[in-house]
């Protein structure tokens, strides 16, 4: 009941003043949508770059580093062990590449509950041929169907499908850049030798387009069992295990523990792409930043415009206070109005921000580098929105806050001598 | 007979700009229904002594009885309660809120006690408002009605919660002659027909003669 008094008094400030409530409103609005657009913006972008690289890494990478040993022989030597020793131009250890008993890790990891999904990886390393040509080409043995679900390979595949290249043992998708550099189109056969000179013959049934033009040239993707065939290897034969994780953020415990476990080397999405958290971090900072600064402004505006009310409503005050109404009463009308401003202004922000961030949505988007993308990427979290809208209400409060505590301390006495 | 207000050897002082003894041991009462005018030289302090008696200024020295409560040394939220509830204002300038229509201008204060349902405060206000021959312009902005209509307007709003007594400072001041006979008639009949306590300051000779008793002040002390 009272606060319904108080609050039918700040409505009828409010709307007796319609132009200065609204140039109060629309600071907050223009504050907040400028925090959604951004926000939706930035992180939409982020979310895109991140997927360009992020989502096509595994988050977990096993495999065996060709490294020369920790241990030199000599230091072994109970002879020479209080000698100094110096040994240069040291080798690598002559290793194996595969996996050791790669089956029976894949098995093991599909059993943890923290693992999403486990592929297996055959890398080969040989040469396109065309004509007496030869090009570099790196070849990816990749279980087809587990990447598409795991990694969005078809996101990636231009042109053919993967299904295609799943049940075909003779088949490769093509980097889109070595096509166009060997002239090769969908349907065409491809020569490929391996790092020993045997040629296989591949049918092409489909391009490759990662959105980064040097992968694009030597990157191509086959059967895990022709990859298999091109090295001369048998089944068992697995260069990279490829783990995802239901979280990311888990990755550099989960290395740790395969590393020890398997006496293997695991590398995380983190360490393959710290460049990418911080990139996404900056961005975020910056969107912060602005947004905040939008809404200062906006809140010295309300804060202004609340300290002229007070000193023309010093009449009003005095009324009130002689009539009954306690400082807090007061005070409350005040700060009423400023929150009010911030609700209507904040609301009328977040229907600002969404609806021109669906416009930027729309907005076409062709770029090479990103095959999938076809308008700019917006992010329509439903987070931002709650936070626009308490961000304008303390912002607003504290815009209040002083102007509405002055309101409760004039004396009413000073106001009606002074007439 | 009960005091409807009572004031004890009040003492204020003026701190600023330099140390200044306005009111002097001031001790009087008002009994019920009784219409008291204040009146002497400007600067005497009378004004001052209302603003004592009203509870809005409570920087001062001695005891105040409303109703034969005390108030002194209450809380200002408290007070703010009491003047809500008991004690009714009539000022020289009118005092209206400019951006509310009459009838909300003479509802605050009982929508502030909030005892009664709406419906029944704006059915009390215009009753008031006819009482005192204004109802018709209950829909109209305050701003938009004449200083006599405004000075009644504000005297309906002093008699919204029903108060114990109404304190006016100089309410014909600023009005006609007419207007300030027409003014006097609605307290004296509040007095009379309502038994009202009324306290008004007045520099109007003729106004202060016709009321039950008028205290003199001059120098900070009853004469």
């Amino acid at each position: 009941m009272k606060l319904g008094v108080i609050l039918s008094i700040s409505k009828t400030h409010l709307l007796s003043r319609k132009k200065q409530t609204a140039v109060a409103a629309l600071g907050v609005t223009f504050g907040i949508g400028a925090y959604v657009i951004m926000m939706s913006f930035m992180t939409g972008l982020n979310g895109l770059l991140d997927g360009l690289v992020l989502n096509r890494t595994p988050h977990v990478r096993l495999y065996n580093e060709i490294e020369p040993s920790e241990v030199q022989p000599i230091e072994k030597s109970a002879e020479y062990n209080q000698h100094k020793q110096m040994v240069q131009s040291v080798k690598p250890r002559q290793s194996q590449e595969r996996i050791h008993n790669a089956l029976a890790i894949m098995s093991f990891l599909k059993e943890e509950k923290n693992v999403r999904g486990v592929t297996p990886v055959v890398r080969a390393q040989g040469f396109y041929l065309a004509g007496s040509t030869r090009l570099n080409a790196s070849l990816q043995g990749v279980d087809v169907m587990k990447e598409v679900e795991l990694y969005n390979l078809d996101d990636y595949i231009v042109q053919g499908n993967p299904e295609s290249l799943a049940t075909n043992d003779n088949a490769i998708v093509l980097g889109k850049g070595a096509a166009e550099l060997l002239s090769i189109s969908v349907g065409d056969m491809v020569q490929i030798s391996n790092v020993t000179g045997e040629v296989f013959p591949l049918k092409v049934v489909g391009f490759y387009q990662s959105g980064l033009a040097d992968i694009d040239k030597v990157q191509s993707y086959v059967n895990l069992k022709t990859a298999q065939r091109l090295r001369g290897e048998s089944t068992h034969f697995i260069t990279d295990i490829n783990v995802k994780l239901h979280n990311m953020e888990d990755a550099p415990e989960v290395a740790g523990d395969l590393e020890k476990l398997f006496d293997i080397k695991a590398v995380t999405v983190q360490e393959a792409n710290a460049q990418f958290e911080t990139g996404s971090f900056i961005r975020n900072l910056i969107s912060y930043a602005v947004s905040i600064t939008l809404l200062i402004v906006a809140g010295f505006g309300i804060y202004n415009i609340l300290n002229m009310l007070i000193y023309e409503k010093m009449n009003d005050i005095a009324i009130l206070k002689a009539t009954g109404f306690s400082g807090r009463d007061v005070r409350m009308i005040f700060l009423s109005q400023a929150i009010l401003i911030g609700l209507i202004g904040g609301a009328l922000g977040l229907l600002l921000g969404y609806g021109v961030s669906l416009l930027i949505s729309h907005i076409p988007f062709d770029t090479e580098a990103l095959p999938t993308i076809k308008t700019y990427p917006i992010n329509f979290d439903p987070a931002f929105y709650v936070i626009g809208i308490v961000f304008a209400l303390i912002s607003t409060f504290f815009a209040g806050y002083l102007p509405s505590r002055k309101a409760q301390k004039i004396d009413p006495v000073e106001i009606i001598r002074g007439q | 007979m009960s005091k409807a207000l009572e004031a004890k050897n009040i003492n204020k002082y003026f701190r600023k700009p330099t140390e200044f003894h306005v009111l002097k041991d001031i001790s009087f009462g008002i009994d019920d229904g009784e219409f008291v005018s204040i009146m002497g030289k400007s600067g005497c302090g009378k004004s001052t002594l209302l603003y004592i008696l009203s509870t809005m200024d409570t920087d001062y020295e001695g005891e105040l009885y409303i109703n034969d409560e005390l108030l002194t040394s209450k809380t200002p939220d408290e007070l703010s309660m009491i003047r809500n509830e008991k004690i009714g204002f009539v000022f020289q300038f009118h005092y209206l809120l400019s951006e509310f229509s009459v009838l909300e201008n003479v509802m605050l204060p009982a929508k502030k006690l909030g005892i009664k349902s709406p419906e029944e405060i704006e059915h009390d206000a215009m009753t008031k408002l006819d009482l005192l021959g204004i109802k018709d312009q209950a829909l109209k902005l305050s701003s938009r009605i004449s200083g006599g209509q405004k000075q009644r307007v504000a005297i309906a709003r002093a008699l919204i919660n029903d108060p114990m007594i109404i304190m006016g400072d100089e309410p014909t001041g600023n009005l006609d002659s007419k207007n300030a006979d027409n003014v006097f008639d609605i307290f004296k009949s509040l007095s009379q027909d309502q038994g009202l306590s009324l306290l008004v300051v007045t520099h109007d000779t003729d106004f202060a003669e016709r009321t039950d008793r008028i205290i003199t002040m001059g120098d900070g002390r009853i004469l």
